[in-house]
């Protein structure tokens, strides 16, 4: 496989640490030779928290070049577009979960909320590949990366990694009533 | 589910996919390391998370967090000298508060062997400078192992304690944030555990452990002799390494997570240049060294930060008489950040023009994007303090910063905390402000696992030397921005619960009368208070109390039965003040396009911390008892 960049992207607090340690080990669990680092520390709290995963067969380092991200996944709109603009390779893939944590300027009136019109509108220009996620009924919003995995696995936006890889990997990290509750989203998503 | 703790002692030889600061821990475990310790600070606390996931009773070595970065050191150099090998690791500027006892170590004939694991922080990515940590080592001629991925900490970390071991010394292994968080599978030997000879080993004859005046000498020539036998080891061990691409006109010589960088860049190259990588960066060593000058044309020195390599490149190609090129920094810009493969790339373009392709243009951002700067949590008893601080303060009073979760309160809206340096400074920064200044109020801020770590000599000195300033310390139970690390007043230390150590108690043993305290949830209080002390003429302290929310919340998650409680804003009682949003600023408050002001369901804990904020009362918190306590 050539190589294959995924760009995650949050807010600290959503659970990317959480989906990049699943599609890391979907990877693995794939037979892919790959790559991961999360931002960690002060950023943590409530700023924007990324991971890098790399997959190939000759990668180095986990750190993805500004915009040679195959896929950016995000957890959020506002860092969705932050995302696509600094990692996105053109012709790419954007699968973000359409929820709004205002940032600061936001809040303070110093600045305009993102709307989805404005990442489909870039996305169109940059012939850019958009699918947004959304399950208002989700029992835990801890479970929005979970949603999103899912979307990820159904439109098979990895090359190399299929369902089973992610609930392998799903099994490697959680137990109980977690893992079931997030096999039952992932499975009712995913078929 | 995988559990950690079962991988960190599986017997047999395996692979995982592990972060490097796991891949230290099983690497601990197979050179029999006995005695670890530390002081949290990012990028290294996830070492201490992968050694609790080993239950206490199969840990195989003992592991304290000390009450700072130089006590860490001493514990563990104590261990050390009754035979046990032992280890410390903290962050970059750990160093700074632990180089008292630091610089000394390399005198001694440390029996057991000591590591010192330092995390570094190129790219100053949650440190507030980027120090190169190696201008220590050659201050105190202490070794310096530098790995540049999870593997390498695994087999560097081996070496390095097969190395003070050996040679009865301090060896420091030096990583830096990318390389403490990289994940990649690393394949891992097989462990046996040995039952280890807890007999305390200490004895004079080994010494003298008493470095003074003209005794220092012979042990300085050890030092400097030890330096020079590892160097010539590092060689035969293996520790550096060569990429030859058959390139006798441009080399490169690197290490760490740049010589990553460098790899992934030169993929691109017509003519990939030769590299040399060091695994001792500290002292480099000179063989290899000469060697690649020798067989290349010119070479370039890639090392992050300060240009310690370059110099000692370039005076081996002096001493030598070599006449090779040699590139270094090309200009300040270059001592400035992480090597990321986009910085490498720069600067082997700005070196070497032609040697990479070009880049095709960066799509143009049309769009503005909020920054997002890290913030207080939801709940956090910080905003309620910084909230009645504000309210009861002049504009052109003075707020001094410490270390802590609390340093975000120098964002707007709050601006509060307008000077930082490092852990415990601000009572000091704080009474220099007062200094001949009868019309502006000084307040300082300090957090309680700070107060431990560093902040006791600065209280006293202000009462001892009369500063009538105020402290603000904010208590939250535990060491919040490092991910909740226990300290003395927690109640538990890592391994066991045990007596907190009161810090009002504390306060006033040594001798400060005005003490004032109140949960900062409680505002009416809390202001009162803080008029009360503003108002003394003599150095006072307000403790400032609340649980850190975020620790809490975790908590309250994972108890059976645990319901989300959220506040409410009644749209008919709300007039639009946007107290809420703009000056209490609770994460949690989204504005509406129509101009309401709505909760994120989010984000709310339902804590009701923002309640009494409200002038007309209308944040509600349907179904939450215990809020007309809070209601001040």
């Amino acid at each position: 496989m050539d190589k294959f960049n995924i760009y995650l992207t949050g807010v600290g607090g959503q659970g990317i640490g959480l989906i990049s340690e699943i599609l890391l080990r979907a990877a693995d669990n794939a037979g892919l030779n790959v790559k991961s680092v999360d931002t960690h520390g002060l950023a943590q709290r409530g700023g924007v928290v990324v991971s890098h995963i790399r997959m190939g067969e000759t990668i180095y380092t986990p750190l993805i070049p500004a915009g040679e991200s195959d896929l950016v996944v995000a957890l959020e709109r506002h860092e969705a577009l932050r995302g696509m603009n600094g990692a996105l390779k053109n012709g790419g893939v954007l699968i973000y979960y359409n929820t709004v944590w205002q940032p600061l300027d936001v809040r303070l009136k110093n600045a305009d909320e993102i709307t989805e019109d404005v990442i489909s509108q870039e996305c169109q220009r940059r012939d850019i590949r958009e699918i947004r996620v959304v399950e208002p009924a989700l029992k835990d919003i801890r479970m929005q990366n979970v949603a999103v995995l899912a979307d990820i696995a159904k439109f098979e936006l990895i090359p190399g990694i299929n369902n089973e890889n992610y609930i392998e990997a799903m099994k490697d990290l959680m137990e109980g009533k977690k893992l079931e509750d997030n096999m039952k989203l992932f499975n009712g998503k995913s078929a | 589910m995988k559990t950690m703790g079962r991988m960190l002692l599986t017997k047999e030889p395996f692979s995982e996919i592990v972060m490097g600061n796991t891949a230290l821990v099983r690497a601990m475990i197979e050179s029999g390391t006995r005695v670890v310790t530390s002081y949290p600070g990012s990028p290294t606390p996830e070492i201490a998370t992968a050694i609790q996931s080993i239950p206490g009773e199969k840990r195989p070595f003992y592991f304290e967090f000390s009450t700072n970065e130089k006590v860490a050191t001493e514990v563990a150099f104590g261990a050390a000298l009754n035979g046990h090998l032992s280890a410390v690791f903290f962050k970059s500027v750990g160093l700074n508060v632990a180089s008292d006892t630091f610089v000394q170590l390399s005198l001694m004939n440390i029996i057991g062997g000591m590591v010192v694991v330092l995390g570094d922080d190129p790219g100053a990515n949650s440190s507030q400078n980027e120090q190169d940590n190696r201008h220590f080592a050659y201050m105190s001629y202490t070794p310096v192992i530098e790995p540049s991925s999870p593997a390498e900490v695994y087999t560097f970390y081996k070496e390095a304690a097969r190395l003070a071991q050996e040679k009865k010394m301090p060896v420091i292994l030096r990583l830096t944030t990318h390389v403490c968080h990289a994940k990649e599978k690393v394949a891992f030997s097989g462990w046996e555990p040995s039952p280890f000879d807890n007999t305390p080993m200490f004895d004079v004859k080994n010494g003298p452990y008493i470095s003074l005046t003209s005794e220092v000498f012979p042990k300085k020539r050890r030092a400097l002799k030890n330096l020079q036998i590892i160097e010539e080891d590092s060689i035969r061990c293996g520790l550096h390494r060569t990429e030859d691409h058959k390139n006798r006109k441009m080399g490169i010589i690197t290490m760490g997570l740049p010589f990553q960088s460098v790899m992934d860049v030169i993929e691109k190259a017509a003519d990939k240049p030769d590299i040399l990588k060091l695994g001792l960066v500290y002292p480099v060593p000179k063989e290899p060294i000469a060697d690649f000058l020798r067989s290349h044309e010119e070479v370039k020195v890639l090392e992050e930060l300060d240009d310690i390599l370059e110099k000692e490149v370039k005076s081996i190609a002096y001493d030598l008489k070599l006449s090779t090129a040699i590139y270094g920094k090309m200009d300040s810009e270059d001592r400035i950040g992480e090597y990321t493969p986009d910085k490498v790339y720069q600067l082997l373009k700005k070196t070497w023009p032609h040697m990479l392709p070009d880049k095709g243009e960066k799509a143009e951002d049309l769009t503005l994007i909020p920054q997002r700067p890290a913030q207080m949590c939801p709940g956090c008893g910080h905003r309620s303090a910084f909230y009645a601080v504000k309210k009861v303060l002049e504009e052109t009073d003075i707020t001094v910063a410490d270390i802590g979760c609390h340093s975000l309160g120098f964002l707007p809206p709050y601006k509060m905390g307008e000077i930082l340096m490092c852990m415990g400074a601000s009572t000091g920064m704080g009474s220099g402000l007062s200094i001949f200044n009868t019309s502006r109020k000084v307040i300082v801020f300090m957090g309680d696992s700070t107060f431990f770590h560093a902040g006791l000599p600065g209280i006293v000195n202000a009462v001892f030397n009369k500063h009538n300033i105020t402290m603000v310390l904010m208590e939250n139970g535990t060491t919040a921005m490092t991910g909740h690390q226990d300290h003395a007043a927690s109640g538990k230390n890592f391994n066991e619960p045990v007596e907190a150590i009161p810090i009002r108690g504390v306060l006033e043993g040594l001798g400060v009368n005005k003490i004032y305290e109140t949960d900062t949830y409680n505002q009416k209080k809390l202001k009162e208070l803080l008029v009360q002390a503003l108002g003394d003429e003599e150095f006072s302290v307000v403790i400032a109390k609340h649980p850190c929310m975020l620790k809490f919340t975790r908590e309250q998650q994972r108890q059976p039965g645990y319901i989300r409680k959220r506040v409410d804003i009644d749209q008919n009682k709300c007039k639009r003040i946007s107290e809420c949003i703009q000056t209490f600023a609770c994460p949690t408050f989204t504005r509406l396009e129509d101009g309401s002001i709505r909760i994120n369901p989010d984000l709310c804990i339902g804590d009701g911390s923002c309640i009494q904020t409200c002038p007309t009362s209308a944040v509600t918190s349907p179904g939450a008892k215990g809020q007309e306590d809070n209601n001040g």
